[in-house]
């Protein structure tokens, strides 16, 4: 059954087989590891960006086949982060603290080791307690199951309330822009439990592994964001390539329709926005480490938008195309906004592309809209030398997310 | 002769204006029924009351031999107890293989983690060549049904009816847009389905409610103005000033 899966999406062995070699190759080119071509910082860029391309793959799921253009998905992504990140931070504090109580003439009781992690992380914020919410970070396992229940459970709340009252189109983008400003605010704040503006910092450091240097780690982590991204392209390909995508791709285009023929569009909806916040939540856990740091600006509703800017560069409707799109963007942006990028000199003005970057961004956006709907994914058409046929209406469906004739593939 | 559906006493107003008012109806377990009548009779508000797409005011709407309220059900529960609703426009899933969209609709359990484990028997695939077969698109499973021709979105949209196995089956207007072969092949299908089911035809074209040979109800500003043979209705005097008569 599974051998007749992989021939039937002959895309997902071509990506599985790509994503593998792209592996082992910055291996044997990293610093950790192999040769040292390739710094350890651009080692974590490409593991990050991995891990855009599993949230991508989650949007594409979402937006591109189920047509909820969620713009709120980073928020499931910052969440991830979070909750991997108090368990990070506090277990790498207690080590120092253990360390720096160590040298005392009577060893601390457990409360003392306790307050003193306190300090330590919540002294920016003027704060030694610990917030309810720090209640299971000594433990691993609960933090890293929260990892996938925390986004899950907040995805499963707001999609009940925002489907059951039958929202949908830009109103419904609106609202999930709503919830993930909302979440940024209220992170922002002090009382908020999680350090307010600062964040959570230090999370590139893994307790336990202090003698295990950076260049080592980044190659472990890459690999652990690659074997994620891989098993959430194989998961969400068999999830979309059965009746399941079938229905999904249906509601889409013609929501009214499905629900005539029987099927519960709400409890679709609500599946596929919670399965998708998940997938997000994971790709978060796997960034923060890399990243090293988060703060309540990550989940600021920008980031959501950009995320459907990759795929809808990348083009959406085909797995592929999200990833594509995801690593493309974000790399360029990468060495963009590096300064790396020659300025270029016009006598009368010269532009600095770390801020006309985003302009060039914006202006790639509504050209790849206008005239090459099927974005950087479609030209794996022109390759494979599928035609597109030759319809005559419009829209492939009544509804706001349903897919443009243009985007359709054969 | 017992009855599948019995719709007594709804109403029904937008804005104040009583799209449906104090209408009853009823049809028994396998019988053909046409409902004509001129625009803004309430054709098609009665189809979405019956569908769950619009409450009534007030009415009531019972289904099967347990006389089951359908008012209390949302839209995919009604279809899934066995009304099937074929829509004015022919809506099929463009972006889909007419495989795809006969699967879609083959009668199986509908609910999100079921479909997920589902995988295609040989039956239902055998079930689906079947009905291509029967709507006239045996050959054209593969196709994409965005590149049907009007008239085959048409049959495709029966054939998905058909698949649904309904007990009732609510049909608006079937024939538009179809040239005179195709009429006749889809009155064929709607005769054939009406014979273990039951079937109700919205239409405007007598020519086409005449070759369906059944019973037709008339509609008039929401309510039922005259019932019975083709011939009996158009020689009521009401029906003739407000309907044909124009």
């Amino acid at each position: 059954m599974e051998r007749t899966f992989l021939i039937k999406n002959p895309s997902v062995m071509v990506f599985i087989a790509l994503l593998a070699l792209f592996t082992v190759a910055v291996t044997f080119l990293s610093e950790g590891l192999g040769t040292g071509f390739i710094s350890t910082a651009m080692v974590k860029t490409l593991g990050m960006t991995l891990c855009f391309c599993l949230i991508a793959i989650a949007m594409d799921l979402v937006w591109g086949y189920c047509g909820i253009l969620s713009l709120g998905h980073f928020a499931f992504f910052g969440l991830g982060g979070y909750m991997i990140g108090m368990w990070l931070m506090y277990a790498r504090t207690e080590d120092i603290v253990a360390a720096s109580l160590a040298n005392a003439e009577l060893p601390p009781t457990e409360q003392e080791v306790v307050d003193a992690i306190g300090t330590q992380i919540f002294g920016v914020v003027g704060s030694s307690e610990f917030p309810w919410v720090w209640a299971f970070a000594d433990s691993l396992l609960i933090q890293l199951i929260l990892v996938v229940a925390v986004p899950g459970l907040l995805a499963l709340i707001f999609g009940w309330l925002a489907f059951r009252s039958r929202v949908t189109g830009v109103y419904l983008s609106i609202l999930t822009q709503a919830m993930t400003l909302a979440l940024s605010l209220y992170l922002f704040q002090n009382d908020s439990g999680l350090r307010g503006n600062n964040g959570l910092s230090g999370l590139q450091n893994i307790p336990g592994m202090a003698d295990t240097p950076q260049s080592t780690l980044s190659v472990w982590f890459f690999w652990a964001s690659a074997v994620a991204l891989a098993g959430g392209y194989l998961f969400a390909a068999w999830v979309v390539s059965g009746k399941f995508g079938s229905v999904i791709r249906g509601i889409r285009d013609d929501e009214a329709r499905v629900r005539f023929l029987g099927y519960p569009v709400e409890g679709y909806k609500l599946f596929v926005f919670t399965l998708t916040a998940v997938m997000a939540g994971i790709a978060g856990a796997l960034y923060y480490p890399q990243a090293g740091i988060i703060n309540p600006a990550e989940v600021a509703p920008i980031a959501s938008i950009y995320l459907a800017v990759w795929v809808a560069i990348g083009g959406r409707g085909r797995l592929y195309g999200a990833v594509i799109g995801a690593a493309f963007v974000s790399l360029l942006s990468t060495w963009f906004t590096g300064g790396r990028v020659p300025d270029v000199n016009l006598g009368f003005y010269t532009i600095e592309w770390v801020s006309w970057w985003q302009v060039a961004l914006g202006v790639s956006f509504v050209l790849v809209t206008l005239f090459a709907p099927k974005g950087i994914g479609g030209l794996v058409d022109l390759f494979i030398n599928r035609k597109t046929p030759d319809r005559h209406g419009e829209d492939l469906g009544p509804d706001k997310g349903s897919l443009r004739e243009k985007e359709a593939d054969a | 002769m017992s009855t599948l559906l019995e719709v007594s006493g709804i109403s029904v107003s937008f804005d104040g204006f009583k799209a449906i008012n104090n209408l009853s109806f009823s049809i028994g377990p396998a019988e053909l029924r046409a409902i004509i009548g001129p625009n803004g009779a309430g054709k098609t508000t009665f189809m979405d009351i019956v569908t769950g797409k619009t409450r009534p005011d007030e009415g009531q709407v019972l289904w099967g031999e347990k006389s089951q309220s359908l008012l209390r059900l949302s839209e995919s529960q009604i279809a899934q107890t066995g009304v099937g609703r074929k829509f004015q426009r022919p809506t099929v899933f463009e972006d889909q293989s007419v495989e795809d969209n006969l699967l879609l609709a083959l009668k199986k359990n509908r609910s999100p983690l079921s479909v997920l484990g589902f995988r295609k028997s040989s039956a239902d695939g055998d079930a689906i060549a079947a009905l291509a077969d029967e709507i006239g698109l045996g050959d054209q499973r593969p196709r994409k049904a965005g590149e049907l021709s009007h008239g085959q979105k048409q049959w495709l949209e029966i054939g998905m009816l058909l698949a649904q196995d309904p007990q009732l089956l609510l049909v608006d207007e079937p024939a538009a847009g179809m040239t005179l072969a195709e009429r006749e092949h889809t009155t064929a299908l709607l005769k054939q389905a009406a014979k273990t089911r039951a079937v109700v035809v919205v239409e405007h074209d007598m020519e086409f409610v005449r070759r369906l040979e059944c019973k037709v109800t008339v509609l008039h500003e929401g309510s039922v103005l005259a019932e019975g043979s083709l011939d009996h209705v158009t020689q009521n005097q009401e029906v003739i000033d407000v309907y044909l008569g124009r």
